[in-house]
């Protein structure tokens, strides 16, 4: 057999760092791919979920005589039929398909009916009589930490309705704060919001014989089969979930969720396929969005503002379930140390369950809130010391290839040079100075793919097939495109080491029945894990080839150029044709697992490790009209460490749409709830960015050449989103002299901020207190610097 | 036209084919295309009129499927973004998107396709302003709207 | 997806027959035009109309006239896009056709029509959402319940005024003529179609149908807009302010002001223009500032809509000094400086 070859040299690369077409794109335009909804199966059904109209209530008694009786119903199911409990962590699996002891948010399914038509379903859904008692309801973080006079939402976890806290120290904190020439403490808060995904949810669901298929706009089938799995008490050799082209994730996407559970059970039932597709109410609902936090900070810098201390707290309002609420708590403390060089620092974080729509996993799961909280504590730092606050951050910059005071391995890291990209490009120390008119600055840094996966276990992350044969060249993999482009760096590292275009590639991805695994499209971890597989195996494809090809030309293997269709002097296809001769199938493999030692090993380490960083730096402009508080944002620069890009329109497509995403969060998106219930279920009242609000994007890409990435690649999906929030707030400030320290940074705030300064109060909005919390003890971690050998 | 059992029927034209349909009165164009005709290219995302994602032409203004009942399409030339291409030939704003990368998910790339054909129709050299002011109905999460716009104006470009 | 319930749709041939049908039908009975507005309210269970009277097919109410002097009569079935386009409309009366170019979107406009905008539901975020919401939240008195959820108090719904063109075409002297059964029609103010109740906010009979707006020639008058909402585009209004200015020279001579989305109907608010009347307009004293601060008194926004109330009083009186000063044909930097 053959061996790998060695890596090439990347300076010849002929189809990575091209601008090109994604591989689906005339698909799309031509409206012909088929999303989940889009799909039609002979003598489908049609599933409603009957929803909680309570925030907070014991389910009684659920009739639904009179829905079966309806005509056209085929099927009524309530949580009796679906008893076992699931959820993404193994730690919290607190949910069930169809809720039938207590409903714990408005909007909780409870019933679900299959009929001929949806009308009909709907229809059925409004004949069933839930007999509720009201419970209740908790609708604050501050009211979470209560002992309820009724009962805790779930009967795990706690104090009160606590789902988890969190204590860590890295480093003497205590000893930094008394050597610190100045302290400084923030309370700030961010306000949830959601991904408003333009697609809403929908699943498929067919039995063929014993087997069961699912179509669903799902992140990542793995962890959708594996719920399955267990709710449906089938094996998984009996199920295959199959993500249908995706009309938009940004994690809202990758929980198992009730209507992919109901429809798979229908068709159990009854034998026919069954379709459930959400209304955008019901999106809304699904949420799992950007949590609602409530920050604390302190920090002590020395004389010269380098950081000795910092001390932050975090208080989450979870929602009514767990969902990646473990994760999320300690997402909102893990980062702030890949950016700054904290010698010592401790996280103190607690995620609550209230009466709303579950949170969950959202560009950046967990860290934009803090990143937010960090960057502008730092500009209020600096103006306290007397520090430029660009200044006073690259003194305290992590430098490449170390180590964060948590155990973080940083390798490549462009930070340096993504600040002063964005800072020659804006101008940002020239600005013009005059009321109404100012910028910010912020950076941040974000995972290539969480170190660990949702569920212990030992196998790899990502793996490839690339089959050779006939019909050309195919890749199996189970990643997910879910816009973000991920077919297209597959088929392009595979046209890369195949000498082909990705164009040539035919691509099978997002399917349990079909590709081996890839965990799924959540923590920035396709283009370096998935890329990483597809690189092995489409390599060890080329060499098998090049070996046949050697043989025949009589040649050494070194010799034989892959390139342009062609290997040595034959083309791709005559190459193939003869390796198949020899060998039969042509067929290989690749697997990636990140490596040991990028992280800790204390409790809570697993949260935050990855085997490489991004790098990001804003710089935003806007003007303020100091009467009614609007903004008009007009540039916005956004400098990127993408490591190497693998398709440089895909790379820009992810930053504008990341700086799109930081400024709707930052401006006007927000999931907020009056009495229990949502208060914008639209896409009316649940305010995103039109083309009108949306300023030019200057894309600055930094390619630093991760060692460990493709080709050297990183991330691109999440990272670009982080400093443009916490920006917009600094810009704010420059225009005005106020802080908003509350995002949304809305205009009703901004003229709030004004009208208190102008009646000699703080010219500030914001939080002013954080609330007492039941932390633990703190788990106390020597740093690496301390304790060496650990590793 | 009324028939019994809350029924019409509906005589439209969709995609240059004329069509004799008998619809639910109470269906909007949307389900029509989509759920009668099999023509699910047109994209559903708000259900309300407040995304842009359902966009269609008739009689070739952009209009919003999801709030058009068969009575108002009656007699009319309706055009989806199955309709648009010339056999395998994509349309210029089509080949324009493709290019330049105006679609990542691609779910609200058929309404945003045909509101920019709608414009170039009337405009063929559009400011970036009219472009943002044309197309501001309809929503898209994933590009932040820079690509679509350079799409546009490229395929005003080959356009002209 | 949404869908929306049975109905039975029916196609009069003429304004007066599609009249006579709402007096028929009674109650059961709305009248459809664009249906940019009916369409979303049924399909989430606002109204439930078993008749739809459809008067989109009726050419008759889709024409624009030009009338002596300037004036305008533009049929009720005109589009919104049709109408802001219509040179005959914008040339004297731009608060108009300014606002019916901002309302909502591009594709909307194209179908949405005049005379829906000026008949378009009264807003509240207790009432615009889906039956199933309105259940959790307990119904209130515009659909199904008997209280108001914003002002639990209040004797009187208190949804908000949100046409954008209602204000717009009061400021302009507009009337429009409503046909009722039996062919009757008559010609009322626009102001005199509204009334301050957010459940029965027109003050027509329920069978009358609005079949066109006159504007009159705007002689010496000169008008503006000016609409206060999130988003450049789909939004209603949060607050809006028409502004019609009759100058002489550098002197106000004339001063009318109409504001919409503070209430359950637009408010004429002249008398606080009055104060104008003589005096230039510099933008530098204090004058605009009190005239609007005058004209705002009647706004009383509640939490049943988008950002902050005390905001959103905070912006009409902002709104009411842009339009002022946009009437008079200053530039929207001297509006800021005001």
């Amino acid at each position: 057999m053959t061996t790998i070859e060695a890596p090439r040299d990347e300076r010849d690369l002929r189809v990575v760092g091209r601008s090109l077409p994604r591989v689906e794109a005339a698909a799309k335009v031509t409206g012909s791919i088929a999303y989940a909804d889009d799909i039609v199966l002979p003598g489908m059904l049609f599933c409603k979920l009957l929803r909680s109209r309570h925030p907070y209530a014991r389910v009684l008694s659920i009739d639904t005589s009179a829905a079966r009786a309806v005509p056209g119903v085929v099927a009524v199911l309530t949580g009796h039929d679906l008893p076992v409990n699931y959820g993404i962590m193994p730690t919290c699996e607190d949910e069930h398909a169809l809720e039938h002891e207590k409903v714990r948010f408005v909007g909780d399914p409870v019933a679900a009916v299959a009929a001929v038509d949806e009308e009909t379903a709907q229809a059925a859904c409004r004949a069933i009589n839930v007999e509720y008692e009201p419970l209740e309801a908790v609708e604050s973080i501050e009211q979470a930490l209560i002992p309820p006079d009724d009962e805790p939402l779930h009967d795990y976890a706690g104090p009160a309705n606590v789902h988890r806290l969190a204590a860590l120290e890295f480093g003497d904190v205590d000893a930094g704060f008394a050597r610190a020439a100045h302290v400084r403490e923030d309370i700030f808060f961010f306000e949830g919001n959601t991904h408003l995904p333009m697609e809403q949810h929908s699943a498929t669901a067919q039995v063929v014989a014993d087997k069961v298929t699912l179509w669903s706009s799902t992140q990542d089938p793995h962890y959708v089969h594996r719920a399955l799995a267990k709710v449906l008490d089938l094996p998984m050799g009996k199920l295959r979930v199959v993500a249908a082209p995706h009309g938009g994730g940004f994690g809202g996407k990758c929980d198992p969720f009730s209507h992919e559970i109901v429809v798979c059970k229908i068709a159990m039932m009854t034998g026919r396929p069954v379709k459930c597709t959400l209304t955008r109410e019901e999106v809304f609902y699904t949420h799992r969005g950007r949590h609602p936090v409530l920050m604390w900070v302190r920090t002590g810098v020395d004389a010269d503002g380098r950081i000795l201390a910092m001390h932050f707290r975090s208080a989450l309002d979870g929602g009514a379930y767990g969902s990646y609420g473990p994760a999320s708590t300690l997402y909102t403390g893990a980062l702030q140390t890949t950016t700054y060089a904290i010698p010592a620092y401790r996280f103190e974080g607690a995620r609550v369950f209230t009466n709303k729509a579950p949170c969950g996993p959202k560009r950046g799961h967990g860290t934009p809130q803090p990143r937010f909280a960090l960057e502008v504590h730092l500009d209020k730092l600096a103006a306290d010391v007397g520090l430029d606050p660009v200044e006073l951050r690259r003194r305290n910059f992590v430098k490449p290839f170390s180590r964060t005071v948590n155990w973080l391995r940083i390798t490549s890291c462009g930070l340096e040079e993504v600040t002063n990209r964005v800072l020659e490009a804006s101008g940002y120390a020239r600005r013009e100075r005059r009321r109404g008119h100012g910028m910010g600055f912020a950076v941040s840094s974000y995972m290539c793919g969480a170190g660990l996966p949702i569920y212990w276990n030992k196998m790899p992350h990502s793996e490839c097939v690339v089959n050779v044969g006939r019909g050309g060249v195919t890749l199996y993999c189970g990643a997910t495109d879910i816009g973000q482009g991920s077919d297209s760096v597959l088929a392009t590292v595979a046209a890369e080491e195949l000498g082909l275009w990705p164009g040539d590639i035919r691509l099978v991805t997002g399917d349990t029945g079909l590709t081996p695994v890839d965990l799924g499209s959540y923590s920035s971890r396709v283009t370096f894990m998935a890329g990483n597989a597809a690189r092995e195996a489409a390599a060890k494809m080329r060499a098998l080839l090049v070996g046949v090809v050697a043989d025949e030309e009589g040649c050494a293997p070194e010799e034989v150029e892959v390139r342009d269709g062609k290997v040595g002097r034959m083309t791709f296809e005559e190459a193939a044709t003869l390796a198949e001769e020899r060998f039969g199938v042509l067929s290989a493999h690749g697997t990636y697992t990140p490596p040991e030692g990028i992280g800790g090993r204390y409790k809570g380490a697993g949260v935050g490790p990855s085997p490489a960083y991004s790098y990001s730096a804003a710089a935003v402009d806007l003007n303020v009209d100091p009467g009614s508080g609007e903004i008009r944002v007009n540039k916005v620069w956004l400098a990127h460490d993408i490591g190497r890009s693998i398709n440089e329109m895909a790379v820009r497509g992810q930053v504008e749409g990341g700086v799109y995403m930081g400024l709707g969060e930052a401006l006007m998106e927000a999931q907020a709830y009056r009495d229990g219930l949502h208060r914008q279920p639209s896409m009316l009242d649940y305010k995103s960015l039109t083309f009108l609000e949306m300023p030019e994007v200057e894309t600055i890409l930094v390619e630093t050449h991760d060692p460990e990435g493709p080709y050297g690649a990183k991330e691109v999906g999440q990272g670009p989103l982080l400093p443009v929030i916490p920006a917009v707030v600094s810009a704010v400030h420059d225009a005005l002299g106020v802080w908003i320290d509350e995002i949304p940074v809305t205009p009703d705030k901004i003229v709030r901020a004004l009208d208190a300064r102008a009646k000699g109060k703080e010219a500030r909005y914001g939080p002013k207190r954080f609330p007492d919390i039941p932390y633990p003890d703190l788990v106390k971690v020597a740093p690496p610097d301390a304790a060496p050998a650990a590793l | 036209m009324e028939v019994p059992d809350g029924r019409e029927l509906l005589r439209l034209s969709v995609n240059r084919e004329d069509r004799l349909l008998l619809v639910r009165s109470h269906t909007t164009l949307l389900e029509v295309l989509r759920e009668d005709l099999g023509l699910t290219g047109t994209k559903h995302g708000c259900e309300l009129g407040e995304c842009g994602a359902c966009t269609v032409l008739v009689d070739g203004t952009p209009q919003l499927s999801c709030l058009l009942l068969p009575a108002q399409v009656e007699g009319t030339a309706v055009t989806t973004i199955e309709g648009l291409a010339r056999g395998s030939e994509l349309h210029p704003v089509q080949q324009a998107f493709v290019a330049q990368g105006g679609l990542q998910c691609g779910y609200c790339t058929p309404g945003m396709v045909l509101a920019a054909k709608a414009l170039l129709d009337e405009n063929p050299a559009p400011s970036r302003d009219e472009i943002k002011e044309a197309l501001a109905g309809n929503l898209c999460r994933c590009t932040g709207y820079a690509s679509i716009i350079e799409a546009v104006e490229e395929a005003g470009r080959m356009l002209s | 997806m949404l869908r929306l319930p049975p109905f039975r749709f029916l196609r009069p041939g003429s304004v007066d027959e599609a009249a006579d049908l709402l007096a028929v039908h009674g109650a059961r009975a709305m009248v459809v035009a664009g249906g940019t507005d009916l369409v979303p309210k049924m399909k989430r269970g606002q109204m439930e109309p078993e008749v739809l009277v459809g008067l989109g097919h009726l050419s008759e109410l889709r024409a624009v006239h030009a009338t002596e002097g300037g004036g305008v009569e533009i049929g009720a079935g005109v589009t919104l896009a049709a109408a802001s386009s219509d040179r005959r409309v914008g040339a004297g009366h731009r608060a108009y056709s300014r606002a019916a170019a901002l309302v909502s979107s591009p594709a909307l406009r194209n179908v949405g029509t005049i005379g829906g905008n000026l008949c378009v539901d009264t807003r509240c975020n207790y009432y615009d959402m889906s039956v199933e919401w309105r259940e959790a939240c307990g119904f209130c008195m515009k659909k199904d319940g008997d209280i108001c959820r914003v002002a639990p108090a209040s004797k009187h719904c208190r949804a908000i005024a949100s046409s954008d063109t209602a204000p717009a075409a009061i400021a302009l002297g507009g009337t429009v003529v409503l046909v009722g059964p039996g062919g009757c029609r008559r010609e009322v103010s626009v102001c005199d179609l509204y009334q301050d109740d957010g459940q029965f906010y027109l003050a027509k009979a329920p069978d009358e149908i609005v079949e066109c707006l006159r504007l009159p020639p705007p002689g010496a008058w000169r008008s503006s807009y000016v609409k206060v909402r999130r988003r450049g585009a789909i939004d209603f209004p949060l607050a809006g302010a028409a502004v019609a200015l009759a100058m002489a020279g550098p002197v106000v001579e004339g001063c009318r002001i109409v504001l919409t989305a503070v209430g359950s109907r637009p408010f004429d608010v002249s008398a606080a223009g009055e104060a104008l009347v003589g005096r230039e307009l510099t933008g530098e004293d204090g004058l605009l500032a009190d005239v609007a601060a005058e004209a705002a008194k009647v706004a009383k926004p509640l939490d049943n809509a988008d950002l902050h109330y005390v905001w959103r009083k905070q912006m009409t009186r902002r709104a009411v000094v842009q339009a002022i000063l946009e009437a008079a044909g200053h530039s929207p930097a001297l509006a800021v400086r005001a």
